[in-house]
This record gives structure tokens, sequence and C-alpha cells, in this order.
């Protein structure tokens, strides 16, 4: 009976390993669309308050402010599990991402609260009429293509 | 036989005489900065619309206010590696001990203080169709930024490149002075065609090269590989980008591209330097691109 359940454990923890390591490639592409899903979703939202920078769509305090609250949240989400390691650009299909987020983790992290700060700040603002607005998008847009600089692929 | 060789010395002395004519450093005329005197003010934004930090700051580091100009920064080339050389006010490693002379021949001809000509990785072509007045205020304000002492990098550029002289020969055929987009224009283009075509130097990376690397004007602005062999550069005129207007001078003011995603790589830093001019000016640099014929890529 032991010399069973031995076996049935041994068994067990060799179909789980299998089972992760057939599982390993679309983990990776669900990381990577994860990021990508993540992204869009800023985009969505900043092409509210962009909108309204550009005088595209009429100016609304409520909106805004619902739009940057959004943006704050989302920057603020913890991200670790699709950041995953082994999911750079040519390891992951679709991943623009390069090694250096992992290599200059440090990095990265700051460039992340760099996002996190800028949205804060634009929550601050986005209520308060369209300059405001205008003049809070300004830092977020630098703190985007920071990042985009030193850790994304050229495209 | 002996006056056929006769004739072949006479020839080849002739020949070098006029390469050498050829391919001579055409400096700025000694009074060419009569009557004119330089505005910091006006230079640090005209700096920025130049885009000189973004290659003459050290690798790695942060554009600020204050730029450290101590280059070092390395551009791969077919030609070899070219590194920005340190252009601080550092009278010994940089450019403090240079006349405002120097400096706006250096800037305007692509030649040095001593008569040698630059590889035109400088981008000179571009800048020579900048007015004096606006390249002496730039000089005025490179002026106040802090000075470094740190050394300037021989480039490493290989036999025949190494031969400073050709480019002489390089400035003959591809460094013509004079517009590309002919007009008539309105002011708003004019403004953007002097923004785009000299100092915003936008061709010498949107625009492809030949094999010698001088610019295929009648291929104008439709984009590139990338000299580093990864990525490539876009076609930005009108179809081919495909953006409102309005959309171009938000993308120059905040790097959001009309989807929302955001500049990367060079173009990052760019935008770094054109969120620092007037909106007028993001908006004339919109209006020249919308007026440029539309082309396909190459």
């Amino acid at each position: 009976m032991t010399r069973f359940k031995k076996f049935s454990a041994v068994t067990l923890a060799c179909l789980c390993m299998a089972g992760s390591a057939g599982a390993i490639g679309t983990a990776t592409d669900a990381a990577v669309q994860a990021r990508q899903a993540h992204m869009a979703l800023l985009a969505a939202n900043l092409g509210v308050l962009g909108g309204m920078a550009q005088g595209q769509i009429e100016y609304d305090a409520e909106a805004a402010l619902a739009a940057a609250t959004n943006l704050a949240t989302i920057a603020g989400l913890n991200q670790g599990a699709y950041w995953a390691e082994g999911t750079a650009a040519g390891e992951a299909t679709g991943s623009n991402a390069l090694a250096s987020v992992w290599d200059d983790a440090a990095g990265f992290a700051a460039a992340s609260e760099a996002l996190t700060g800028a949205t804060a700040g634009l929550v601050a603002v986005a209520g308060d009429g369209l300059d405001a607005l205008r003049a809070g998008i300004g830092p977020l847009g630098g703190s985007c293509g920071g990042c985009h600089r030193t850790y994304r692929q050229r495209q | 036989m002996k006056r056929l060789l006769r004739w072949l010395v006479v020839f080849a002395f002739v020949g070098a005489a006029v390469g050498l004519y050829l391919t001579r450093p055409h400096l700025l005329a000694e009074d060419a900065l009569a009557g004119l005197t330089g505005d910091a003010a006006k230079g640090a934004v005209l700096f920025a619309a130049a885009g000189c930090a973004s290659c003459h700051i050290a690798p790695g580091t942060e554009p600020s206010d204050t730029p450290v100009l101590s280059g070092g920064q390395r551009f791969v080339s077919a030609f070899g590696t070219f590194i920005a050389p340190n252009i601080s006010p550092d009278p010994i490693a940089g450019i403090g001990a240079w006349s405002d002379q120097d400096l706006v021949q250096a800037v305007t001809r692509g030649v040095s203080p001593e008569g040698q000509h630059y590889y035109p990785a400088f981008p000179y072509a571009s800048y020579q169709n900048a007015t004096l007045g606006d390249v002496l205020d730039i000089v005025a304000y490179l002026r106040l930024l802090p000075a470094d002492p740190t050394p300037s990098q021989p480039h490493e550029v290989g036999f025949p490149f190494n031969i400073r002289r050709a480019l002489g020969g390089w400035k003959l055929l591809f460094m013509r002075p004079g517009w590309v987009l002919p007009g008539p224009l309105s002011p708003q283009e004019e403004r953007g065609r002097y923004l785009v075509e000299s100092l915003g130097h936008c061709a010498e990376c949107h625009t492809p090269r030949n094999l010698l690397g001088g610019l295929k004007r009648a291929a104008w602005l439709t984009g590139a590989p990338h000299p580093s062999g990864q990525g490539s550069i876009p076609n930005i005129t009108p179809d081919a980008l495909g953006w409102a207007g309005f959309e171009i001078s938000y993308y120059l003011e905040t790097g959001f591209t009309p989807e929302f995603d955001t500049a990367g790589g060079e173009m990052a830093e760019v935008v770094l330097n054109t969120s620092q001019l007037a909106a007028d000016d993001r908006d004339a640099i919109a209006a020249y691109l919308l007026a440029l014929p539309a082309l396909g890529d190459e």
C-alpha cells in the first residue's frame, strides 16, 4: 500500500511536470497577450483624455477624471505574472519586450513607478479644466516614451 | 615613349590639382557673421529644434534642461562607427576655445576650425540651410551649458572612408544647398519646411540613402532601413503615414500616436525636443509633411 502511494505520488509528480512543460508555450503567449491587453486598456483611456486635449472630444471634467483614475488604477496593478522571465522578444510570439526589462529590473521598476507617478499627477488635475488636463498629459507621454525608448524593441 | 610618360605625369599632376581643388573645404566667409549677435534664450529653443543634445549627450544619460554635451554615443553605419564628440564648453575637450566663426562654420559647412571636412554623420548637409542668425543663437546657448572634460573618441572608420579629403567629393555630390520641396508654399508650410529640412534634419533618418550614403531626394521622407540593421524608420509622406495634421502635432508634443501608443527608439528622444517647440512650430511641421508628395516606400 505504501509502495503504491509512493508510486502514485511519483506518477502524479511526473504528470504535473509533463503538464506544465506542455503548457509553457501557451503560458508565454498568455503573458504577452496580457501585457498587450494591459497596454490596450491604457490606450483606451488615454484616447478619451487625448481626444479632449486635441479638441476632438468636448472636455468633460467628470469623464476626464474617470479616465485618469482608470489609468492610475491600471498602472498600479501588480503585473509581475505577465512580465515573466522568458517572454522577451524572440522568446515569445509577438513580444517586443527587450531583454533589458529583466537584465535591468531596477530600472524597469523605476520606469513603472514613473508611470504610476504621472498617472497620479493626472488624476490630481484632470478635473480642473482643459488647460490643466493638457499640461498633465505631457509628463505622462514622457513616461510612456521613456520606458518604450529603453525597454521596447524598435519596430 | 618618353613623351607619353611626360604627358602621363602632366595629366596626373593636373588630375591631382583638379581633385584637390574640387574637394577643398568651403569656409564660411570671414564677414559672414558681421552685424549678428547670438541670443541664448532664442538659442535654447532652436537647440531643441536642431536636436543637438540627442546625439551629443553621454550614452545612457537622460536629457535635461542643462544637458552635458560630453559626447560618446556610437552611430553604427555601413562606413564605420562614428562617435559623437564632446561639444561642451570645456576649452580643451570641447568647443570652449572656438570662435563663433569656427562653430557656425562647423555647423553649416561641415568644416573644422583646422579646415578639415567632418563626416556627414554630423547633419551639416541639413544645417547648411539654416539662417546664420539661428545658428549663432544656438552657439550662444551652447556656451552656457556645463563644461565636461571627457575627451572625444576617434571615429572607428577604415580605409578608404578614413580619407577626410574625399569627403569634399561627397559634399560636391550630395551637399546641395536649397530646399527639396519646391514652392509655392504657404508661410506656415515654409516655416515647416525650414524646421523639417534644415534644423530638424528629419530626412537624415527618414530618407533612404544610396551606396555612397547620399540622400535619395526623389524618395524624400519615404522611410529607410535602420542603419543598425534592426528595424526600420517609417515613411512619413501623407498617404503612408495617414495621420491628420492635429495628430502629427499632438505626436510631436506628447509622443502619442493616433492609437495612443507612443514613440519608441530614437523618435522618443526627438519628441523630447519637439515638445519644447512653440505649438505653431509643431503645426508648421505637420502642414509641411501634409504638403509632401505622397510616395510609397522605396
